[in-house]
Protein backbone atom coordinates (compact mmCIF):
# COMPACT_ATOMS: atom_id res chain seq x y z
CA UNK A 1 0.00 0.00 0.00
CA UNK A 2 1.25 3.61 -0.72
CA UNK A 3 0.35 6.81 0.25
CA UNK A 4 -0.27 9.45 -2.23
CA UNK A 5 -1.67 12.97 -2.33
CA UNK A 6 -4.98 13.27 -3.98
CA UNK A 7 -4.97 13.00 -7.07
CA UNK A 8 -3.53 16.09 -9.88
CA UNK A 9 -5.21 19.32 -9.34
CA UNK A 10 -8.73 17.85 -8.56
CA UNK A 11 -10.27 17.17 -5.21
CA UNK A 12 -11.07 13.90 -4.27
CA UNK A 13 -14.47 15.36 -4.02
CA UNK A 14 -15.05 16.42 -6.84
CA UNK A 15 -13.54 13.22 -8.50
CA UNK A 16 -16.28 11.21 -6.51
CA UNK A 17 -19.49 13.49 -6.87
CA UNK A 18 -18.06 12.69 -10.87
CA UNK A 19 -18.32 9.08 -10.26
CA UNK A 20 -21.37 8.67 -8.14
CA UNK A 21 -23.49 10.60 -10.50
CA UNK A 22 -23.73 8.75 -13.25
CA UNK A 23 -26.21 6.89 -14.74
CA UNK A 24 -25.67 3.31 -13.17
CA UNK A 25 -24.38 4.89 -10.19
CA UNK A 26 -28.21 5.98 -9.80
CA UNK A 27 -29.95 2.50 -11.20
CA UNK A 28 -27.70 0.72 -8.04
CA UNK A 29 -28.98 3.38 -5.53
CA UNK A 30 -32.58 1.96 -6.49
CA UNK A 31 -31.28 -1.82 -6.76
CA UNK A 32 -29.83 -1.32 -3.61
CA UNK A 33 -32.80 -0.14 -1.60
CA UNK A 34 -35.49 -2.69 -3.18
CA UNK A 35 -32.88 -5.34 -2.39
CA UNK A 36 -32.67 -4.17 1.21
CA UNK A 37 -36.51 -4.67 0.75
CA UNK A 38 -36.56 -8.03 -0.66
CA UNK A 39 -33.94 -9.43 2.56
CA UNK A 40 -36.54 -8.07 4.86
CA UNK A 41 -36.30 -11.45 6.62
CA UNK A 42 -33.07 -10.55 7.71
CA UNK A 43 -33.43 -7.38 8.81
CA UNK A 44 -37.02 -7.62 10.95
CA UNK A 45 -34.69 -10.45 12.58
CA UNK A 46 -31.94 -8.47 13.25
CA UNK A 47 -34.08 -5.52 14.59
CA UNK A 48 -36.30 -7.59 16.84
CA UNK A 49 -33.18 -8.88 18.41
CA UNK A 50 -31.98 -5.59 18.88
CA UNK A 51 -34.85 -4.78 21.03
CA UNK A 52 -34.32 -8.23 23.09
CA UNK A 53 -30.48 -7.63 24.11
CA UNK A 54 -31.17 -4.42 25.12
CA UNK A 55 -34.03 -5.62 27.82
CA UNK A 56 -32.40 -9.32 27.68
CA UNK A 57 -33.06 -11.77 31.30
CA UNK A 58 -35.52 -8.71 32.67
CA UNK A 59 -39.19 -10.46 33.24
CA UNK A 60 -41.21 -7.61 32.07
CA UNK A 61 -38.52 -7.76 28.54
CA UNK A 62 -39.70 -4.46 25.80
CA UNK A 63 -42.42 -3.67 28.27
CA UNK A 64 -39.99 -1.91 30.10
CA UNK A 65 -40.31 0.49 27.22
CA UNK A 66 -44.08 0.63 28.11
CA UNK A 67 -43.75 1.38 31.99
CA UNK A 68 -41.22 4.21 31.07
CA UNK A 69 -43.24 5.64 28.64
CA UNK A 70 -46.23 5.73 31.10
CA UNK A 71 -44.70 6.93 33.95
CA UNK A 72 -42.85 9.68 31.88
CA UNK A 73 -46.69 10.83 30.31
CA UNK A 74 -48.07 10.25 33.68
CA UNK A 75 -45.79 12.47 35.61
CA UNK A 76 -45.20 15.11 32.39
CA UNK A 77 -49.60 15.41 32.24
CA UNK A 78 -50.12 15.94 35.91
CA UNK A 79 -47.37 18.68 36.28
CA UNK A 80 -47.62 20.71 32.35
CA UNK A 81 -51.92 19.59 33.45
CA UNK A 82 -51.50 22.17 35.95
CA UNK A 83 -49.03 25.14 34.69
CA UNK A 84 -51.17 25.13 31.78
CA UNK A 85 -54.22 24.61 34.00
CA UNK A 86 -55.69 22.32 31.25
CA UNK A 87 -58.31 20.02 31.58
CA UNK A 88 -56.83 16.74 32.13
CA UNK A 89 -59.61 14.66 30.06
CA UNK A 90 -58.40 16.14 27.30
CA UNK A 91 -55.11 17.22 28.16
CA UNK A 92 -53.68 13.55 29.07
CA UNK A 93 -55.11 11.65 26.23
CA UNK A 94 -53.59 14.42 23.75
CA UNK A 95 -49.88 14.71 25.60
CA UNK A 96 -49.97 10.76 25.34
CA UNK A 97 -50.70 10.82 21.44
CA UNK A 98 -47.94 13.13 20.91
CA UNK A 99 -45.63 12.00 23.21
CA UNK A 100 -45.73 8.23 21.72
CA UNK A 101 -45.74 9.53 17.75
CA UNK A 102 -42.88 12.05 18.71
CA UNK A 103 -40.90 8.91 20.50
CA UNK A 104 -41.05 7.20 17.51
CA UNK A 105 -40.51 10.51 15.20
CA UNK A 106 -37.38 11.19 16.96
CA UNK A 107 -35.81 8.42 17.41
CA UNK A 108 -36.36 7.66 13.73
CA UNK A 109 -34.31 10.50 13.01
CA UNK A 110 -31.37 10.22 15.90
CA UNK A 111 -31.28 6.51 15.61
CA UNK A 112 -30.89 6.44 11.62
CA UNK A 113 -27.75 8.82 12.53
CA UNK A 114 -26.24 5.76 13.38
CA UNK A 115 -27.57 3.25 11.11
CA UNK A 116 -24.42 2.31 9.14
CA UNK A 117 -21.81 3.59 11.97
CA UNK A 118 -22.93 0.98 13.92
CA UNK A 119 -23.38 -1.84 11.66
CA UNK A 120 -19.93 -1.35 10.56
CA UNK A 121 -18.76 -5.19 11.30
CA UNK A 122 -21.29 -6.32 9.03
CA UNK A 123 -20.97 -3.81 6.39
CA UNK A 124 -17.51 -4.70 5.83
CA UNK A 125 -18.11 -8.58 6.00
CA UNK A 126 -21.68 -9.03 4.56
CA UNK A 127 -22.15 -8.75 0.70
CA UNK A 128 -25.47 -7.41 1.79
CA UNK A 129 -27.40 -4.18 0.17
CA UNK A 130 -26.29 -1.41 2.41
CA UNK A 131 -29.78 -0.25 2.52
CA UNK A 132 -30.79 -3.41 4.83
CA UNK A 133 -29.33 -1.24 8.05
CA UNK A 134 -32.01 1.63 7.56
CA UNK A 135 -34.62 -0.35 7.21
CA UNK A 136 -33.22 -2.46 10.06
CA UNK A 137 -33.25 1.02 11.90
CA UNK A 138 -37.50 1.99 11.03
CA UNK A 139 -38.43 -1.46 12.01
CA UNK A 140 -37.34 -1.71 15.36
CA UNK A 141 -38.78 1.59 16.29
CA UNK A 142 -41.73 0.54 15.13
CA UNK A 143 -41.56 -2.30 17.42
CA UNK A 144 -40.79 0.15 20.18
CA UNK A 145 -43.56 2.05 18.71
CA UNK A 146 -45.86 -0.64 18.98
CA UNK A 147 -44.96 -1.13 22.56
CA UNK A 148 -45.80 2.61 23.33
CA UNK A 149 -49.13 3.16 21.61
CA UNK A 150 -50.81 1.03 24.30
CA UNK A 151 -49.95 3.29 26.83
CA UNK A 152 -52.33 5.91 24.32
CA UNK A 153 -54.89 3.52 24.43
CA UNK A 154 -54.62 3.13 28.28
CA UNK A 155 -55.06 6.77 28.78
CA UNK A 156 -58.01 7.32 26.10
CA UNK A 157 -59.97 4.29 27.42
CA UNK A 158 -59.85 5.61 30.67
CA UNK A 159 -61.06 8.81 29.91
CA UNK A 160 -63.30 7.73 27.92
CA UNK A 161 -62.28 9.19 24.87
CA UNK A 162 -64.58 9.04 21.57
CA UNK A 163 -62.72 6.60 19.32
CA UNK A 164 -63.86 6.69 16.15
CA UNK A 165 -63.50 5.93 12.39
CA UNK A 166 -60.82 8.78 12.04
CA UNK A 167 -58.80 6.08 13.59
CA UNK A 168 -58.27 4.04 10.40
CA UNK A 169 -56.28 7.18 9.01
CA UNK A 170 -53.80 6.16 12.13
CA UNK A 171 -52.12 3.28 9.57
CA UNK A 172 -51.85 5.44 6.69
CA UNK A 173 -50.82 8.27 8.21
CA UNK A 174 -48.03 5.67 10.07
CA UNK A 175 -47.03 4.18 6.46
CA UNK A 176 -46.29 8.16 5.27
CA UNK A 177 -43.92 8.62 8.70
CA UNK A 178 -42.29 5.46 8.04
CA UNK A 179 -41.18 6.71 4.29
CA UNK A 180 -40.24 9.66 5.58
CA UNK A 181 -38.06 8.12 8.13
CA UNK A 182 -36.58 5.97 5.77
CA UNK A 183 -35.04 8.50 3.77
CA UNK A 184 -33.72 10.06 6.79
CA UNK A 185 -32.62 6.80 7.89
CA UNK A 186 -30.96 6.93 4.50
CA UNK A 187 -30.01 10.30 4.69
CA UNK A 188 -28.43 11.62 7.95
CA UNK A 189 -26.88 7.49 8.43
CA UNK A 190 -24.70 8.24 4.84
CA UNK A 191 -24.13 11.76 6.16
CA UNK A 192 -22.85 10.40 9.99
CA UNK A 193 -20.69 7.77 8.21
CA UNK A 194 -18.50 10.47 6.82
CA UNK A 195 -18.94 13.41 9.64
CA UNK A 196 -18.95 11.65 12.43
CA UNK A 197 -20.04 14.91 14.17
CA UNK A 198 -23.63 14.55 12.54
CA UNK A 199 -25.41 12.54 15.20
CA UNK A 200 -24.66 15.04 17.41
CA UNK A 201 -25.47 17.98 16.02
CA UNK A 202 -28.90 16.36 14.59
CA UNK A 203 -29.42 15.26 18.52
CA UNK A 204 -29.21 18.99 19.64
CA UNK A 205 -31.73 20.13 16.82
CA UNK A 206 -34.21 17.30 17.51
CA UNK A 207 -33.56 18.26 20.89
CA UNK A 208 -34.65 22.05 20.31
CA UNK A 209 -37.24 20.98 18.10
CA UNK A 210 -38.96 19.02 20.68
CA UNK A 211 -39.53 21.97 23.13
CA UNK A 212 -41.28 23.97 20.19
CA UNK A 213 -43.13 21.45 18.69
CA UNK A 214 -46.73 21.05 19.87
CA UNK A 215 -46.30 17.97 21.86
CA UNK A 216 -46.47 18.95 25.85
CA UNK A 217 -47.96 22.48 24.37
CA UNK A 218 -51.72 22.65 22.21
CA UNK A 219 -50.87 24.42 18.90
CA UNK A 220 -54.20 26.38 20.34
CA UNK A 221 -52.10 27.92 23.21
CA UNK A 222 -50.32 29.70 20.64
CA UNK A 223 -52.14 33.87 20.35
CA UNK A 224 -51.95 33.54 16.86
CA UNK A 225 -50.66 31.28 14.88
CA UNK A 226 -47.39 31.86 14.25
CA UNK A 227 -44.65 30.82 11.76
CA UNK A 228 -42.56 28.83 14.03
CA UNK A 229 -45.33 26.72 14.22
CA UNK A 230 -46.22 26.09 10.29
CA UNK A 231 -42.61 25.90 8.87
CA UNK A 232 -41.97 23.06 11.56
CA UNK A 233 -41.90 19.92 9.71
CA UNK A 234 -42.47 17.96 13.26
CA UNK A 235 -45.31 19.61 13.78
CA UNK A 236 -47.03 18.62 10.50
CA UNK A 237 -45.42 14.82 11.05
CA UNK A 238 -46.89 14.71 14.56
CA UNK A 239 -49.88 15.81 13.73
CA UNK A 240 -50.86 13.54 10.93
CA UNK A 241 -50.58 10.58 13.51
CA UNK A 242 -52.17 12.49 16.12
CA UNK A 243 -55.51 14.34 15.00
CA UNK A 244 -57.06 10.92 13.94
CA UNK A 245 -56.18 8.77 16.82
CA UNK A 246 -57.93 12.12 18.67
CA UNK A 247 -61.00 10.75 17.10
CA UNK A 248 -60.47 14.17 14.52
CA UNK A 249 -60.42 14.43 10.74
CA UNK A 250 -57.36 14.76 9.02
CA UNK A 251 -55.97 18.14 8.29
CA UNK A 252 -55.13 18.46 4.46
CA UNK A 253 -52.45 21.53 5.48
CA UNK A 254 -50.31 18.89 7.71
CA UNK A 255 -50.68 16.35 4.52
CA UNK A 256 -49.67 18.24 2.27
CA UNK A 257 -47.03 19.67 4.33
CA UNK A 258 -45.46 15.87 5.52
CA UNK A 259 -45.92 14.84 1.35
CA UNK A 260 -43.98 17.71 0.47
CA UNK A 261 -41.33 16.74 2.86
CA UNK A 262 -41.54 13.34 1.72
CA UNK A 263 -40.94 14.02 -2.01
CA UNK A 264 -38.14 16.61 -0.90
CA UNK A 265 -36.77 14.60 1.11
CA UNK A 266 -36.19 11.19 -1.00
CA UNK A 267 -35.16 13.32 -3.87
CA UNK A 268 -32.54 14.75 -2.09
CA UNK A 269 -31.55 11.57 -0.43
CA UNK A 270 -31.97 9.71 -3.49
CA UNK A 271 -29.00 12.18 -5.13
CA UNK A 272 -26.85 11.63 -2.58
CA UNK A 273 -27.31 8.24 -2.03
CA UNK A 274 -26.39 7.59 -5.83
CA UNK A 275 -23.39 9.61 -4.97
CA UNK A 276 -22.04 7.87 -1.93
CA UNK A 277 -23.62 5.18 -1.46
CA UNK A 278 -20.71 2.87 -2.54
CA UNK A 279 -18.20 5.20 -0.26
CA UNK A 280 -20.27 4.19 2.95
CA UNK A 281 -18.18 1.05 3.15
CA UNK A 282 -14.89 2.72 3.46
CA UNK A 283 -16.30 5.33 5.81
CA UNK A 284 -17.48 3.26 8.63
CA UNK B 1 -22.19 -21.41 -14.20
CA UNK B 2 -19.63 -18.74 -12.18
CA UNK B 3 -17.68 -16.40 -13.45
CA UNK B 4 -15.30 -13.49 -12.00
CA UNK B 5 -13.34 -10.63 -14.28
CA UNK B 6 -12.13 -7.32 -13.18
CA UNK B 7 -10.49 -5.15 -15.49
CA UNK B 8 -8.22 -2.15 -14.28
CA UNK B 9 -9.40 -2.17 -11.02
CA UNK B 10 -8.23 0.36 -8.67
CA UNK B 11 -9.33 1.08 -4.73
CA UNK B 12 -8.15 3.83 -3.11
CA UNK B 13 -9.37 4.79 0.69
CA UNK B 14 -9.98 8.35 2.01
CA UNK B 15 -7.68 8.75 5.27
CA UNK B 16 -9.45 10.95 7.51
CA UNK B 17 -8.14 12.92 10.43
CA UNK B 18 -10.06 13.97 12.95
CA UNK B 19 -11.37 17.19 11.96
CA UNK B 20 -11.51 16.37 8.59
CA UNK B 21 -14.34 14.02 10.29
CA UNK B 22 -16.60 16.88 11.52
CA UNK B 23 -18.82 19.11 9.44
CA UNK B 24 -18.37 21.83 11.38
CA UNK B 25 -14.97 22.10 10.84
CA UNK B 26 -15.89 21.20 7.03
CA UNK B 27 -18.08 24.00 7.00
CA UNK B 28 -16.01 26.67 8.77
CA UNK B 29 -13.08 25.88 6.33
CA UNK B 30 -15.05 26.52 3.14
CA UNK B 31 -16.60 29.45 4.57
CA UNK B 32 -12.80 31.01 5.34
CA UNK B 33 -11.17 28.76 2.68
CA UNK B 34 -8.31 30.19 0.89
CA UNK B 35 -7.30 32.52 3.21
CA UNK B 36 -5.39 30.31 5.85
CA UNK B 37 -3.46 28.79 2.72
CA UNK B 38 -1.00 26.77 5.15
CA UNK B 39 -3.80 25.14 7.47
CA UNK B 40 -6.12 24.36 4.25
CA UNK B 41 -3.14 22.66 2.43
CA UNK B 42 -2.15 20.31 5.31
CA UNK B 43 -5.83 19.48 6.20
CA UNK B 44 -6.50 17.80 2.95
CA UNK B 45 -7.36 14.32 2.68
CA UNK B 46 -4.59 11.65 2.06
CA UNK B 47 -5.13 8.96 -0.16
CA UNK B 48 -4.30 5.30 0.40
CA UNK B 49 -3.93 3.50 -3.14
CA UNK B 50 -5.10 -0.01 -1.78
CA UNK B 51 -5.16 -1.84 -5.09
CA UNK B 52 -3.64 -0.98 -7.94
CA UNK B 53 -4.78 -1.98 -11.40
CA UNK B 54 -6.31 -5.12 -10.86
CA UNK B 55 -6.55 -7.71 -13.88
CA UNK B 56 -8.11 -11.15 -13.14
CA UNK B 57 -10.08 -13.54 -14.67
CA UNK B 58 -11.48 -16.60 -12.95
CA UNK B 59 -13.88 -19.54 -14.42
CA UNK B 60 -15.59 -22.73 -13.18
CA UNK B 61 -13.56 -25.21 -11.12
CA UNK B 62 -10.75 -22.56 -10.29
CA UNK B 63 -9.13 -22.38 -7.04
CA UNK B 64 -7.07 -19.21 -6.59
CA UNK B 65 -4.98 -18.37 -3.47
CA UNK B 66 -3.53 -14.81 -2.69
CA UNK B 67 -0.65 -14.82 -0.99
CA UNK B 68 1.33 -11.37 0.54
CA UNK B 69 1.95 -9.74 3.37
CA UNK B 70 0.27 -7.79 5.45
CA UNK B 71 -1.09 -4.57 3.90
CA UNK B 72 -0.90 -5.67 0.39
CA UNK B 73 -4.00 -5.72 -0.27
CA UNK B 74 -5.70 -9.22 0.08
CA UNK B 75 -8.78 -8.46 2.08
CA UNK B 76 -9.49 -5.37 0.07
CA UNK B 77 -9.35 -7.48 -3.40
CA UNK B 78 -11.05 -10.30 -1.30
CA UNK B 79 -14.38 -7.25 -0.38
CA UNK B 80 -13.83 -6.21 -3.71
CA UNK B 81 -15.25 -9.23 -4.82
CA UNK B 82 -17.53 -9.79 -2.77
CA UNK B 83 -19.08 -6.79 -3.88
CA UNK B 84 -18.62 -4.48 -0.21
CA UNK B 85 -16.38 -2.34 -1.63
CA UNK B 86 -17.20 -0.50 -4.96
CA UNK B 87 -13.96 0.48 -7.00
CA UNK B 88 -12.51 3.82 -7.65
CA UNK B 89 -11.92 2.91 -11.26
CA UNK B 90 -12.09 -0.48 -13.07
CA UNK B 91 -14.76 -3.22 -14.04
CA UNK B 92 -15.92 -5.50 -11.87
CA UNK B 93 -17.75 -8.29 -13.50
CA UNK B 94 -18.96 -11.27 -11.20
CA UNK B 95 -21.38 -13.52 -12.09
CA UNK B 96 -23.43 -16.46 -9.41
CA UNK B 97 -24.05 -16.19 -6.06
CA UNK B 98 -21.43 -15.06 -3.96
CA UNK B 99 -21.03 -15.64 -0.15
CA UNK B 100 -17.62 -13.93 1.75
CA UNK B 101 -17.06 -16.20 4.79
CA UNK B 102 -14.44 -13.99 6.46
CA UNK B 103 -15.87 -14.97 10.14
CA UNK B 104 -17.97 -18.05 10.34
CA UNK B 105 -19.37 -16.26 13.72
CA UNK B 106 -20.89 -13.25 12.55
CA UNK B 107 -24.19 -12.07 13.83
CA UNK B 108 -24.33 -14.76 16.09
CA UNK B 109 -26.26 -14.04 19.07
CA UNK B 110 -25.30 -14.79 22.36
CA UNK B 111 -28.77 -14.97 24.05
CA UNK B 112 -30.11 -16.41 21.42
CA UNK B 113 -30.38 -20.28 21.67
CA UNK B 114 -28.71 -22.39 19.33
CA UNK B 115 -32.00 -22.89 16.87
CA UNK B 116 -32.04 -19.19 16.38
CA UNK B 117 -28.96 -18.65 16.04
CA UNK B 118 -29.13 -21.23 12.88
CA UNK B 119 -31.94 -19.01 11.72
CA UNK B 120 -29.73 -16.12 12.05
CA UNK B 121 -26.56 -17.36 10.40
CA UNK B 122 -28.73 -18.51 7.19
CA UNK B 123 -30.26 -15.59 6.93
CA UNK B 124 -26.76 -13.62 7.24
CA UNK B 125 -26.04 -16.49 4.60
CA UNK B 126 -28.94 -15.29 2.09
CA UNK B 127 -31.33 -17.92 2.31
CA UNK B 128 -34.94 -17.30 3.61
CA UNK B 129 -36.59 -19.18 6.58
CA UNK B 130 -38.50 -21.39 4.51
CA UNK B 131 -34.86 -22.67 3.42
CA UNK B 132 -33.80 -22.67 6.41
CA UNK B 133 -36.29 -24.59 7.89
CA UNK B 134 -35.52 -27.57 5.47
CA UNK B 135 -31.76 -27.98 6.38
CA UNK B 136 -32.11 -27.15 10.65
CA UNK B 137 -32.34 -31.19 11.03
CA UNK B 138 -29.60 -31.96 9.04
CA UNK B 139 -27.52 -28.97 10.15
CA UNK B 140 -28.34 -29.68 14.10
CA UNK B 141 -27.89 -33.30 13.37
CA UNK B 142 -24.45 -32.47 12.52
CA UNK B 143 -23.57 -30.28 14.98
CA UNK B 144 -23.98 -33.07 17.59
CA UNK B 145 -25.15 -30.81 20.27
CA UNK B 146 -28.30 -31.81 21.00
CA UNK B 147 -30.44 -30.63 23.37
CA UNK B 148 -27.74 -27.75 23.55
CA UNK B 149 -29.48 -26.25 20.83
CA UNK B 150 -32.50 -25.35 23.01
CA UNK B 151 -30.24 -23.07 25.42
CA UNK B 152 -28.74 -19.40 24.66
CA UNK B 153 -25.40 -20.03 22.68
CA UNK B 154 -23.58 -18.07 25.54
CA UNK B 155 -23.12 -21.37 27.58
CA UNK B 156 -21.58 -22.99 24.90
CA UNK B 157 -17.60 -23.35 24.92
CA UNK B 158 -16.13 -21.75 22.33
CA UNK B 159 -15.57 -25.05 20.06
CA UNK B 160 -19.45 -25.68 20.75
CA UNK B 161 -19.94 -22.34 19.18
CA UNK B 162 -17.53 -23.01 16.85
CA UNK B 163 -19.23 -26.04 15.54
CA UNK B 164 -22.37 -24.66 15.19
CA UNK B 165 -21.22 -21.35 13.19
CA UNK B 166 -19.39 -24.00 10.77
CA UNK B 167 -21.85 -26.27 10.59
CA UNK B 168 -24.70 -23.41 9.20
CA UNK B 169 -21.93 -21.81 7.27
CA UNK B 170 -21.20 -25.07 4.88
CA UNK B 171 -24.84 -25.97 4.45
CA UNK B 172 -25.34 -23.52 1.73
CA UNK B 173 -23.24 -24.10 -1.20
CA UNK B 174 -22.11 -20.71 -3.16
CA UNK B 175 -21.34 -20.57 -6.68
CA UNK B 176 -18.57 -18.51 -4.92
CA UNK B 177 -16.59 -18.53 -1.73
CA UNK B 178 -14.07 -15.97 -1.01
CA UNK B 179 -12.45 -17.09 2.13
CA UNK B 180 -9.99 -14.91 4.69
CA UNK B 181 -7.59 -17.25 6.14
CA UNK B 182 -9.50 -20.36 5.74
CA UNK B 183 -12.17 -22.26 8.26
CA UNK B 184 -11.54 -23.27 11.58
CA UNK B 185 -13.54 -26.01 12.92
CA UNK B 186 -13.02 -26.36 16.76
CA UNK B 187 -11.73 -29.33 18.80
CA UNK B 188 -10.37 -32.60 17.57
CA UNK B 189 -12.81 -35.46 17.39
CA UNK B 190 -15.11 -33.04 15.62
CA UNK B 191 -12.25 -32.01 13.23
CA UNK B 192 -12.34 -35.37 11.06
CA UNK B 193 -15.89 -35.09 10.31
CA UNK B 194 -15.53 -31.38 10.21
CA UNK B 195 -13.08 -32.19 6.84
CA UNK B 196 -14.92 -34.37 5.34
CA UNK B 197 -18.28 -31.96 5.44
CA UNK B 198 -15.42 -29.02 4.50
CA UNK B 199 -14.21 -31.10 1.65
CA UNK B 200 -17.48 -32.24 -0.17
CA UNK B 201 -18.44 -28.40 0.32
CA UNK B 202 -15.57 -26.80 -1.02
CA UNK B 203 -15.73 -29.56 -4.24
CA UNK B 204 -19.00 -28.25 -5.17
CA UNK B 205 -18.55 -24.63 -5.14
CA UNK B 206 -17.64 -23.86 -8.63
CA UNK B 207 -14.82 -20.93 -7.45
CA UNK B 208 -12.79 -20.01 -4.33
CA UNK B 209 -10.13 -17.56 -3.86
CA UNK B 210 -8.40 -17.92 -0.56
CA UNK B 211 -6.36 -15.58 1.17
CA UNK B 212 -3.90 -16.92 3.42
CA UNK B 213 -0.54 -16.49 5.34
CA UNK B 214 -0.02 -20.78 5.72
CA UNK B 215 1.20 -21.51 2.35
CA UNK B 216 0.24 -25.01 3.05
CA UNK B 217 -2.83 -24.64 3.05
CA UNK B 218 -3.15 -22.77 0.01
CA UNK B 219 -1.06 -25.55 -1.42
CA UNK B 220 -3.78 -27.79 -0.36
CA UNK B 221 -6.61 -25.85 -1.61
CA UNK B 222 -5.55 -23.75 -4.71
CA UNK B 223 -4.33 -24.44 -8.61
CA UNK B 224 -3.82 -20.97 -9.08
CA UNK B 225 -2.12 -18.22 -7.04
CA UNK B 226 -1.68 -14.76 -6.68
CA UNK B 227 1.57 -13.03 -5.11
CA UNK B 228 0.44 -9.66 -4.06
CA UNK B 229 2.88 -6.09 -3.09
CA UNK B 230 1.66 -2.53 -2.36
CA UNK B 231 -2.02 -3.44 -3.75
CA UNK B 232 -0.44 -4.72 -7.19
CA UNK B 233 -0.31 -8.32 -8.31
CA UNK B 234 3.25 -8.81 -8.69
CA UNK B 235 3.16 -12.63 -9.64
CA UNK B 236 0.52 -14.83 -11.14
CA UNK B 237 0.29 -18.49 -12.21
CA UNK B 238 0.39 -21.76 -10.94
CA UNK B 239 0.44 -22.30 -7.30
CA UNK B 240 3.83 -23.99 -6.88
CA UNK B 241 5.63 -21.43 -8.89
CA UNK B 242 3.88 -18.24 -7.25
CA UNK B 243 4.90 -19.56 -3.80
CA UNK B 244 8.49 -19.96 -4.35
CA UNK B 245 8.42 -17.09 -5.68
CA UNK B 246 6.88 -15.98 -2.58
CA UNK B 247 8.69 -17.81 -0.49
CA UNK B 248 12.04 -17.08 -2.06
CA UNK B 249 10.94 -12.96 -1.66
CA UNK B 250 10.46 -13.73 2.50
CA UNK B 251 14.31 -15.68 2.51
CA UNK B 252 15.69 -12.97 1.16
CA UNK B 253 14.20 -10.30 3.67
CA UNK B 254 15.36 -12.83 6.47
CA UNK B 255 18.45 -12.65 5.81
CA UNK B 256 18.80 -9.23 4.86
CA UNK B 257 17.43 -7.95 8.51
CA UNK B 258 19.95 -10.44 9.53
CA UNK B 259 22.88 -8.87 7.89
CA UNK B 260 22.00 -5.44 9.14
CA UNK B 261 20.74 -5.50 12.95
Amino acid sequence: MSTTAPHGGESPLLLQFRHGLRRDQFDKAIRDIRDGWARRELWMTLAFQDIRRRYRRSKLGPFWITISMGIMVMALGLLYGQIFRQDLHEYLPFLAAGFVIWGLVSTMIIDGCEAFIVSDGMIRQLNAPISIYAYKCIWSNLIIFAHNIWIFFGVALWYGIDLNWNLLWVPVALLVLVANGLWMSLFFGLLSARFRDVPLIIGSVVQVFFFITPVIWHPAMLPDRALLLDLNPFYHMVEIVRAPMLGQPPGLEHWLAVLLLGLVGWAVTLFFYSAYRWRIAYWV
Amino acid sequence: MAFIQLENVSVSFPVYSASNRSLKNRLIQSATGGQIRADTVSQRISVVEALQDINLKLENGDRLGLVGHNGAGKTTLLRVLGGIYEPNCGQVNVEGATVPLFDIALGMDQESTGYENIVLRGLFLGLTRRQIKERIDDIAEFTELGDFLNLPIRTYSAGMQMRLAFAVSTSVVPDILLLDEGIGAGDASFLDKARARLHRFTEQVSIIVLSSHANDLVRNMCNKAILMEHGRIVECGPTEEVLQVYEAQRENAKDRSKQAP
